[in-house]
């Protein structure tokens, strides 16, 4: 599991590769935590372009990092959700917590 | 009662993370003699890798244990996928079952089983506290070559 952080002007891109399994998933969590508070941002996009697999594991990532937006008074999507992961998204209902593009 | 299998195997790991996918991919290379859908072996693939990673998370926490993965191709082109483990059991199955409950901390969604019900057909959770867990999955795959002949 891989996590690329793109700041500019408080806007933050994480691009996520890899497999997102409760094994990735603890130190992505972390990072992902990490590269937020460092850089502020008013705007996080996840892009999950790279994520070859993803089971709920990534669902507890999504939350987190809303969760961490919220409190920041920012806001969050996700982004490039590859078929699988979009599944597991749909079948957990987080469709209608956060915002899927 | 047992059905029938034409093909079986048994696959027993240690309690570590790593082994998620070595598990999921295990199974799904078994399934893959049933030719199915991508998204059916997607579907299988996501399915273990969560009964998988609540035997590791939550069988044995803060020890290793053995977890056993229990494949057969049951007639119909049924795959049955059983994952046992000897760990400390679910005190109340029927609560564990439901969407967002969890006992793993703010690391887990508490999505496991609704997801394991939601891509496979059939979902059996039998558990004895102090005893261990098992899980038991059942998915009929559509068998592509037969519906194009």
């Amino acid at each position: 599991m891989e996590l690329n952080a793109k700041s500019t002007d408080r806007n933050l891109l994480l691009e996520l590769s890899g497999e997102l399994d409760h094994h990735g998933a603890r130190d992505a969590i972390a990072e992902t935590e990490r590269a937020i508070d460092a850089a502020l941002p008013r705007r996080l996009m996840l892009d999950f372009s790279g994520v070859t697999f993803m089971d709920s594991s990534g669902i507890a990532l999504i939350l987190r990092a809303q969760k961490r937006m919220q409190n920041l008074g920012g806001s969050m999507v996700v982004c490039h959700v590859p078929q699988q992961a979009k599944r597991v998204l749909e079948a957990a209902g987080i469709c209608r917590l956060v915002a899927v593009r | 009662m047992k059905r029938k299998s034409s093909n079986e195997f048994t696959l027993e790991f240690l309690s570590r993370s790593a082994n998620e996918g070595f598990a999921r991919m295990a199974v799904a290379c078994f399934a893959a003699q049933m030719d199915p859908t991508l998204n059916e072996l997607e579907d299988i693939k996501t399915a273990v890798s969560e009964a998988v990673t609540n035997a590791i998370v939550h069988a044995y926490p803060n020890a290793l244990g053995k977890v056993t993965v229990h494949g057969r191709i049951c007639e119909g082109n049924v795959l049955e996928i059983t994952v046992k483990d000897r760990g400390r059991g679910i005190p109340d199955v029927n609560q564990a079952r439901q969407p967002m409950f969890t006992t793993g901390g703010e690391e887990r969604s508490g999505m496991g089983f609704t997801i394991m019900e939601s891509f496979m057909d059939h979902l059996v959770v039998k558990s004895v506290v102090g005893r261990g867990t098992s899980v038991q999955m059942r998915k009929k795959l559509s068998s592509r070559l037969k519906v194009q002949k």
